[in-house]
């Protein structure tokens, strides 16, 4: 018999999950990493080549380049959402969380086993499309610390939100229905084609409740220096963003909402 | 010796208002064998799911090797391992991965060693690197159980272990748990099939509608409340039990050729043989006798009528 551990962090099981996680990540590679990357290319092809060229420079950054960060963003919050919620739904729906919830782990090693690789891969994703804008559009890095911390920061947060989602539905139309009639369009409509600047003054203040607006915004910031509102503020809200949906993951998790009878 | 779980005054009330455990109090001794009885929806799953961590308990303790299940959990839940009822497992994954995977989750470092002696132990060695998918279900059975001892738990709790199992495995999973228990792991299964109890308990717990209403020894609960019946095959058939044999309280079959004579197992054999000279001196003659005993079933579905 083994003797019995109980350390601060069950690490073991947290690996446990990660590399479970990941594993199956690549071995539904093609759905998972190279169906984004395509369809993000096509973004770039028809709207920053065939159609940025006729376009006007946004606060003094080509068309086809301003579109890079909020492209970015969008397949990094839509994937997040999609890999977090469906890591955790489908133990749910398989039957087989009930190993989860017998073992020796609290919520936060749940979590840091489930999002941690639903992070990991979409900011491996997000790093694919970025090295994959380059064959498109040429663009430079102005501050690549503020960048990552922007990427990291997306990545684990909405990664939080997908796998709140993923705790919820109760069947796969639930799963989709989130991402589909709420995310995808608070992206578009959150300035990853456009400056909110150029809405009317009425709709500018209408997308500051949007909070991927500072997503977008913030992560515009670090690539060219411009913004639609400050960096700081934008940081500060997906900070804010990020403690909430860890709070209500907590509460989840601890109740067994969904998980446990 | 201080039991190795321990239940006190649990109850399980779901949100729909059914009460699934009534004040349930239950101890179970280290290194035995205990099979939990009941009818589909008596509480046995939900009692298996509270103690392993996936159903919340209303009110009620539950200490696993003296650990609190809820307070202590990392250390309670360590001690257990659980085969469920359904066959839940990660289909697209390996025997070897998804054995590996139940180990880390359980804060035990790779042990490829110990992985492997579980896996030939249940016959799997060979299929270590298939795909669960392509298993039979009786390997993913297996699989199952090889998950469940991947962490070398001190309690192996088995819900309905041969559910869809062919004669023969149910058979080797019989000796599989018996040998486990003999290595000192506590198992506690529910089944279905009483003749699984009846072969391997060393206690029984019957619960019925959320209530526990029998845990005695096996061999104790089969004898208080078991039966046994002399059956005597006469040579000639009888017109009616004679007045002088009344007390024995003799049925007569229908075809008069059959006297049948009902006893307790725990009875006093000298009746028995009391009853044999008694039809001698009345004339009576047989040409055979058998003897037949209560099933642990029939006793079981007395029970759960009787409620108790």
């Amino acid at each position: 018999m083994s003797e019995v551990r109980t350390p601060m962090l069950n690490w073991y099981a947290i690996r446990a999950i990660y590399v479970f996680e990941m594993a199956r990540a690549f071995r539904t590679a093609f759905q998972t990493i190279l169906s984004p990357v395509i369809s993000t290319s096509l973004y770039f092809i028809v709207f920053g080549s065939a159609i940025g060229g006729r376009m006007a420079e946004i606060d003094g950054v080509r068309y086809a380049a301003f579109i890079i960060p909020g492209l970015t963003m969008l397949s990094l919050l839509t994937e997040s959402i999609s890999n977090a919620s469906f890591g955790i739904y489908m133990p749910r729906f398989s039957g087989t969380i009930y190993e989860v919830l017998s073992a020796p782990i609290s919520w936060i090693e749940i979590v840091i086993g489930y999002v941690g690789a639903a992070a990991s891969k979409s900011i491996l994703l997000g790093t694919i499309i970025l090295l994959t804008a380059r064959l498109f559009v040429p663009y430079e890095i102005a501050h690549p610390i503020w960048m990552v911390g922007f990427l990291l920061l997306t990545a684990v947060t909405f990664s939080l939100f997908g796998f709140i989602i993923g705790l919820w539905a109760d069947n796969f139309e639930k799963l989709g229905i989130v991402p589909m009639l709420i995310v995808t369009p608070l992206t578009f409509l959150g300035g990853s084609f456009y400056s909110i600047k150029m809405l009317p003054p009425f709709w500018q203040k209408v997308s500051l409740f949007n909070p991927v607006v500072y997503l977008v915004s913030g992560f515009r910031w670090s690539f060219y220096e411009t913004s639609d509102v400050e960096v700081t503020t934008s940081m500060g809200m997906t900070v804010v963003f990020l403690v909430v949906c860890l709070a209500t993951v907590r509460w989840l998790v601890r109740t067994g909402y969904r998980l446990k009878s | 010796m201080d039991p190795i779980i321990s239940v006190r005054n649990l109850t399980k009330r779901y949100a729909s208002g059914l009460v699934a455990l009534k004040d349930v109090s239950l101890d179970i001794h280290r290194g035995e064998i205990f099979a939990l009885l009941g009818p589909n929806g008596a509480g046995k799953t939900t009692l298996i799911g509270i103690i392993c961590g996936l159903v919340n308990p209303t009110s009620g303790t539950v200490l696993a090797d003296g650990h609190d299940i809820i307070r202590d959990f990392r250390a309670a839940r360590s001690k257990i391992g659980l085969v469920p009822q359904e066959l839940s497992t990660d289909m697209f994954e390996t025997v070897w991965a998804t054995v590996s995977f139940s180990r880390g989750l359980f804060g035990l470092p790779p042990n490829p060693a110990h992985i492997e002696k579980v896996l030939r132990d249940l016959s799997l060695w060979e299929k270590r690197d298939s795909k669960i998918m392509t298993l039979s279900g009786g390997m993913k059975r297996r699989v199952l159980i090889a998950k469940a001892l991947s962490h070398e738990p001190k309690i192996l709790f088995l819900d309905e272990p041969t559910a869809g199992v062919d004669v023969e495995l149910r058979k080797d999973m019989w000796n599989m748990v018996r040998s486990l228990r003999d290595t000192g792991v506590t198992i506690i299964l529910t089944t279905h099939y009483i003749e699984e109890a009846e072969e391997m308990a060393d206690r029984i717990g019957v619960i019925n509608k959320g209530e526990l209403i029998v845990v005695e020894d096996k061999v104790t609960l089969m004898r208080k409340l078991g039966e046994k019946q002399l059956i005597l095959m006469l040579q000639r058939p009888l017109e009616s039990v004679p007045p002088a044999l009344a007390q024995y309280g003799l049925q007569l079959s229908e075809d008069r050729m059959q006297l049948v004579y009902g006893f307790k197992a725990e009875e006093d054999r000298s009746r028995m043989v009391a009853l044999l000279r008694e039809l001698g001196e009345q004339g009576i003659e047989f040409k055979d006798l058998q003897t037949r005993e209560t099933s642990l079933e029939e006793i079981f579905v007395k029970l759960v009528r009787s409620g108790g």
